[in-house]
Order: C-alpha cells, then structure tokens, then sequence
C-alpha cells in the first residue's frame, strides 16, 4: 500500500495526542497532576494540538476536503465515519476539560467527569482507526488480530512517554509515570515484533489461481493491460518499502524503542534538568520512530489486486 | 446509505467466458467510449499521447500463462467490477457515496458525495475502483446503468457496451439471481466460478473457465480426397471421353 505522508502522521500525530489527552483526562481528573494553568495549557495544548494537525493532515488526503462533512453521516457501517463522528464528540468533554482546567484552574468536579469522557472517548477514537485498517480483508497483515491491539498499545505507549517528557520538563515528574512509559515502550517493542514475526510467517490463502479462477497450476502474469503504472498500482502496487525492508525494521527499532527506552532509564538516575532533557528527547526521538512504523505498516502491506499484476 | 439492502429483487450481472476471450480488448475500447460520456463521466485521461499515460478504465484485459500437468496456455482475463453481494466497498464509505441498488443489485457511486478518501479502493480485492485524479472522486463500472435500461436504444442494444462489442461472445449480460435465466443456465452447466471465494465477498458476476485440455487429435478426420489420377478400363475410357 502507497504510504501518503498525510495518513502517516495523522495516525502517527492522532495516536499520541488521543494516548496524551486519555492519560491527561484521568490522571489530572484523579488528582495525580495538580491543576496547574502552564501545565494544563502545554499539556492540553498539545494533546489537542497533535490531534487537530493529525485531522487536518487527514483532510489533506481527500480528493475534495471540501466535503469532508458529509463522512459523519455514515456511521452504521463505515469505520472510518465512527472515527469521524467520535473524534469530533470527543472534543466536547476535551474542550470541556481544558477550559475547567485552564481557565477555571480546577479539574475536580464536573471537570473530572468531563476528563473521563475524554479519555472514553480518546479510546473509543484510536480503536475506530485501528478497526479501519484492521476490516480490510484485501490487505492480510492488516486484517489481523494484531492491528487493533496494536494501535491502542503505540497510542498509549507514545502518550505516555509525551506526558512523561511534560512533567519531567515541570519538575513535577513522577518516577512510576516514568516506570510506565519504560514499560509500555518495551511491550509496543514486543508487539510490534510479534506482528512482523506473524507477517512473515502469514500464509494468504488468496493466490492468483483464485484471483483469476484458474484452478490448480501456476498462474503468470503475461501482459498486463496498460504500459505505464495506473492508479492501482501507484496506490496499492507500493514494492520500495519491501525492497529494504530489513534496515527499515531496525531503524524503526532503533528510534521507536531501543532509544527511548535507553534515555528514559538514564533519566531514572539523573536528576533534574538533565531527566528532563532526556525526557523530551525519548519522545521526539519516538515520535521520529514511530513516523517510520507507521510508513513500514502501509508499505508492507500487500493488498489483493498486486496478484493480478504478478506481483 | 451504506448499509446493504437485504435483498435485491434482481441480480444483474455479466458471465465471462475465458474460453473464448481473446484478448482484442474491444469490451474495453467500447467501455470507455461509453462510459466516457455516461453516468459516470468523464473518464480523465492523464498525458494520453505522453510517455506516462494514465486514467481511468472500468475494464481491463489480463493475460496470464496457466500451466498445468497438462500443459500450458494464454489466457486471457477480462477484470471489471464484479457487483459483489456482500460490498465490502460500499460498507465502508464514511459518506454514503457508494451504495448497492436494492432493486438490481448494480453497485454504484455518487460522485456529488463521493470526498475522494479512497477507501472503497482498499477494501475492493478485485481493483475495480479507479480513482479520478482530476476531479477528485472515485469511479467505478456502472454495469451501463444508463444503456440497459435506455428506451432511446433499439432493445438489443440495452446491453453494457462490453457485452455489445465482444467479437466472440465471450460476455454474457442478465439476471444472475433468476436460476432459469440464460446467464444462470450457463454458469450451471459450463461451471462458473466466482473469484477469490475465500474472502466473502460473493460476487455476483462468474467466470466460466476454459474448456479441458485434450490429448486427441481433432476427432472428424478431414474426408479422404477423391483419386485425380485417371483410371483405366471402361470407365477410364468413359471418364476421358467424357471430360474432352
């Protein structure tokens, strides 16, 4: 699958922004973060922020954006209208929760509902993306059990690691935050390894001999029927990522993980503004990480009509 | 509405017949020019005389090598939407765009609400849809939604224009959901399949693959010629008199 760098970063942006702002909603709702204005206006700011430029990006993907309106009317069928309809409802208790704590400096009360609403609905939101990607069954290593379970899990990790950077960056940082950003970061690790192992090993029943129902045999693509690459092929036909696939897997390694896992337990031991420091570079470093997970997910991908092209 | 009806009271479809297609590509010069200024319309054409040409077809003609432990042969592969029962590409249209028509089964799209997020494309196994880059709307086979039902054509024309243009009948139009139709017959007894099965999909269109390889040699033997050399004796003589 050809990967639009619009859909790239509004996966990659909305994932971390929805993970920040359920996180954000519970803890500060709970009491865990006091209601600080700077605090509540960065953290806020960038949770929505990331969520925003991730829709707009989204947008940009459209052939005519201009009608974007009307993808919330579907929302019986269509996963992507879920996504559409719950990501505008979870602004709502969002918008709520930012004003109570920014402007009113409380996040009890009402505020705390409105907090847990959001988080509800920041979850709800990153499991409609996942299920977008996750319902076609065209694309087999993404219509499997790992996709969904998969982006909740880098949504939580990469939130974590950002309100981590946020805190430590306040000197209000919490060692147990810190400790839960180690270990969410280390288990999207273990997912996304799992997930690869289980793409490797995949064995699609789909071939060329049921694409064309031509039983039993081989089947060879001869001639296809145009010269140059058509739209199917530009979109669905993507082979670069496969090509070097290898480095890719470890640069995404490197950068989503074993970096900021690294950085993260060094800030453990120094103190602040070094932790900090180190802090804000695991997220940065992981959000670079995860631009390029995301970009391998769609470039690996190998949707059904590749076969009818020999590919 | 993107949701599929529960039923449709017809099940209009094409059969395809791989044993005949050879490849001219006629279904699918006549497609475009149809459709070209039909339903659907235009179909952009992107640096046609260029060296990257590009643009929207509903029909493409595939030819692949099968080989078997009988041996090996081209065939050719007509691919086109196949008005699926089960849509997928329908149901995942976040605008209502896409939709199943309950009365025919004819998969369809509304390009005035069609936003262009391409995801009907995704969930397609078969690349029927084609993406318009110059207006920005997906497109896809109409099944001549504005021929088999056009009162303006003499009635043997309210055909699709790929069905009309096949020199070899390879294409077969009519209602897959009636078994005593025409198309229903021939599916039963040539053995029609659908494609990719195994996804769900159920495509109401088949194809009907190639007859079976044989061993024999053409089983009629051409009749022996009649002998040119003259004969003798009295029929010779009757046969020399006679041709002078």
């Amino acid at each position: 699958m050809h990967p639009a760098f619009s859909v790239v970063f509004f996966t990659t942006a909305t994932g971390a922004g929805y993970g920040l702002l359920a996180l954000l909603g519970v803890l500060a709702g709970q009491g865990f973060v006091p209601p600080d204005f700077w605090f509540g206006l960065v953290g806020m700011g960038l949770a929505l922020g990331l969520i925003l430029a991730g829709l707009l990006s989204s947008a940009g993907h459209l052939g005519r954006p201009e009608r974007a309106w009307r993808a919330f009317s579907q929302w019986r069928s269509s996963w992507l209208s879920r996504e559409g309809v719950a990501s505008v409802a979870t602004f709502v208790p969002a918008g709520l929760f930012a004003v109570g704590w920014v402007f009113l400096g409380r996040t009890d009360g009402w505020m705390a509902i409105a907090g847990l609403l959001a988080a509800i609905g920041a979850v709800v939101t990153v499991c409609t993306t996942g299920m977008i990607y996750a319902s076609l069954k065209p694309i087999a290593q993404w219509h499997s059990r790992f996709t969904l379970p998969g982006y909740l899990i880098f949504s939580a990790m990469t939130g974590s690691v950002l309100l981590n950077a946020l805190l430590q960056g306040f000197a209000i940082g919490s060692n147990t935050l810190l400790a839960v950003s180690v270990l969410l970061t280390l288990l999207g690790w273990g997912w996304k390894l799992a997930t690869w192992r289980y793409n490797d090993r995949l064995e699609i029943p789909t071939t060329a001999n049921t694409a064309t129902g031509l039983a039993h045999g081989t089947v060879r693509s001869l001639e296809w029927p145009h010269t140059e690459e058509n739209y199917l092929l530009k979109e669905m036909g993507f082979r670069i990522a496969r090509k070097h696939k290898a480095r890719l897997r470890q640069i995404t390694q490197v950068l989503a993980f074993a970096l900021p896992t690294l950085l993260l337990i060094a800030a453990f031991a120094l103190p602040w503004p070094y932790a900090a420091v180190l802090s804000a570079l695991a997220a940065i470093v992981q959000f670079a990480g995860m631009l390029v997970e995301r970009w391998l997910f769609f470039a690996e991908a190998k949707h059904t009509v590749t076969l009818y092209y020999g590919r | 509405m993107t949701c599929l009806p529960a039923h449709t009271d017809k099940k209009l479809g094409l059969v395809i017949d791989l044993d005949t297609c050879v490849g001219c590509q006629a279904c699918v010069t006549a497609c475009k020019e149809w459709n070209t200024g039909g339903h659907m319309a235009p179909l952009t054409d992107i640096d046609p005389y260029g060296g990257n040409a590009d643009g929207v077809w509903f029909n493409r003609v595939h030819s692949y090598e099968h080989t078997t432990e009988m041996g090996g042969r081209t065939v050719n592969f007509p691919r086109s939407c196949l008005h699926c029962e089960q849509p997928a590409c329908v149901t995942v249209c976040p605008t209502g765009a896409s939709y199943k028509r309950a009365s025919d089964g004819i998969v369809l799209v509304d390009e005035d609400k069609c936003i262009g997020c391409k995801l009907c494309s995704w969930a397609c196994p078969y690349g029927a849809r084609e993406f318009d880059t110059d207006i920005g709307v997906m497109k896809k086979c109409t099944l001549c939604v504005d021929r088999i039902y056009n009162d303006n054509l003499a009635e043997e024309d309210r055909v699709p224009a790929c069905v009309a243009a096949c020199p070899t009948s390879a294409r077969h139009f009519g209602d897959l959901g009636d078994p005593e139709s025409a198309v229903s017959r021939l599916v039963v007894e040539r053995s029609g399949v659908d494609l990719m099965p195994e996804l769900g999909y159920r495509p109401t269109n088949k194809y009907l693959p190639p007859r079976a390889h044989t061993q024999r040699a053409a089983s009629v033997p051409a009749p022996a010629l009649e002998p040119v050399r003259a004969e003798g004796g009295f029929l010779g003589w009757v046969d020399r008199m006679l041709s002078n």
